[in-house]
């Protein structure tokens, strides 16, 4: 079970997606692999951009699919954050 | 290029600035201004920015400012890009709650910092207003960044106008333009529709597959507008030789908001006879007295950019297969 703290590397605002794509490739991924799970946590985050969002976490749908979802868990989000997530998971799923 | 800055350009009556821009002499820029008043569009501020660092300062002239509002040009920043430009003797008290003077973003940090600085600078009386703000002009400029391929980067400046409750940002750039952009993975036929097409909820540069790329969706544009069309403010896309404006939304729509994910749907005028930006320009007004909370816009955004989704796909696969004999 990986828990990421996403305010230590974002701050209240999580618009770098730079550092998104660093986190799905070095943490994100690795930790979903042989079936782990893995907890986003944002607590202290106000908000984060649609493109923050997708970089975080929409190449985890294209290679685990939809059921990824059961593995993968969105912490102490606002809610708009909550939004942002279900926006991105929505079109993952549809396209 | 010669620009002459009227007494009023904002959104709404931007055109004939924007036809009279002078693009010939492309390696120097003479600005000139109305004689007794000069009242523009946070946009037109960053567009010059961006003019004059593209021709460099040495060949930039800002020719002098007999109009009172040249201390106003002056505090957003904008002589700082001009090698000749009118000095003011101004006290440069503290810009809080009025505007965020022009910045020349060129890496991911300085734009989350320019983001970080401006939100507390505009007492925004709500958080989502900050919110979408923050998500605007994050967007804006990573475009910039990301897409269009100029080591200048992306200016950006905003203002708080009371007389309407409105901020208003601006953000330039001078690089490849959209349709370019664009046509690593969409061929468009002119510049209008490649504006357009950028507006369509998942259309991104860097793929024709419907999700994008791991680090890029195609929906900065399509969400910003939705914020704009929603709240009946004023958005505008100039690239190329065209602009693409957002107009408000009527009163009679007032009971059922309903986005849409193709532009050619929404309220909006075009043009695409402008003298050639080479780059983006986008100007976008929020109005402060808007009711629709950012959550709200992003839970429509959401439904409306699933159905799209599902509508390019059907439209993909609805050729059926053809028997002959």
């Amino acid at each position: 079970m990986k828990e990421i703290k996403l305010f230590d590397v974002f701050g209240v605002f999580a618009d770098n997606k730079d550092i998104a794509q660093k986190i799905r490739t070095e943490q994100i991924i690795p930790a979903l692999k042989d079936e782990g799970t893995v907890t986003l946590d944002f607590a202290g985050v106000e908000t984060a951009t649609q493109s923050l969002i997708h970089a975080l976490v929409s190449d985890v749908f294209r290679i685990y699919g939809g059921d990824v979802l059961e593995r993968i868990s969105f912490k102490n989000c606002s809610e708009s954050i909550q939004k942002v997530i279900e926006i991105v998971v929505d079109y993952m799923q549809e396209s | 290029m010669k620009v002459h800055l009227p007494n009023s350009a904002f959104l709404g009556n931007i055109d004939p600035f924007l036809k009279s821009i002078d693009i010939s002499e492309p390696g120097t820029l003479v600005v000139s201004t109305h004689p007794t008043w000069v009242s523009v569009h946070p946009m037109v501020l960053s567009m010059l920015a961006a003019l004059a660092v593209k021709v460099g300062k040495e060949n930039a002239t800002f020719e002098n400012v007999t109009a009172r509002s040249g201390h106003y040009l002056q505090r957003m920043g904008l002589f700082n890009f001009f090698g000749t430009c009118p000095k003011f003797d101004i006290n440069e008290h503290d810009p809080s709650g009025r505007f965020i003077p022009i910045a020349q973003i060129k890496t991911q940090e300085e734009s989350t910092t320019f983001i970080t600085e401006m939100i507390p600078m505009l007492h925004l009386p709500h958080t989502w207003q900050a919110d979408a703000i923050r998500h605007i002009v994050s967007e804006l400029v990573r475009n910039v960044l990301e897409h269009a391929e100029t080591t200048d980067g992306a200016f950006a400046c905003a203002q708080y106008f009371s007389s309407s409750n409105t901020i208003r940002i601006g953000i330039a750039d001078t690089g490849i333009g959209i349709r370019r952009s664009l046509s690593r993975s969409h061929q468009t036929s002119d510049h209008l529709e490649a504006i357009k097409l950028s507006l369509f909820p998942g259309i991104t540069g860097t793929t024709r597959r419907e999700g994008g790329t791991a680090q890029n969706a195609g929906a900065g544009l399509f969400v910003i507008k939705s914020i704009a069309y929603v709240n009946r403010d004023l958005f505008l896309a100039y690239s190329g030789d065209a602009m693409f404006k957002l107009l408000r939304r009527g009163r009679k729509e007032e009971e059922t908001v309903v986005l849409h994910a193709n532009p050619n749907l929404d309220n909006h005028s075009t043009t695409d006879n402008l003298p050639t930006w080479q780059g983006t320009v986008v100007g976008i007004d929020i109005s402060l007295d808007s009711t629709e909370e950012f959550n709200a816009i992003l839970e429509m955004v959401r439904s409306t950019y699933g159905k799209a989704i599902r509508e390019r796909k059907e439209e993909r696969y609805k050729h059926a297969a053809r028997f002959i004999n």
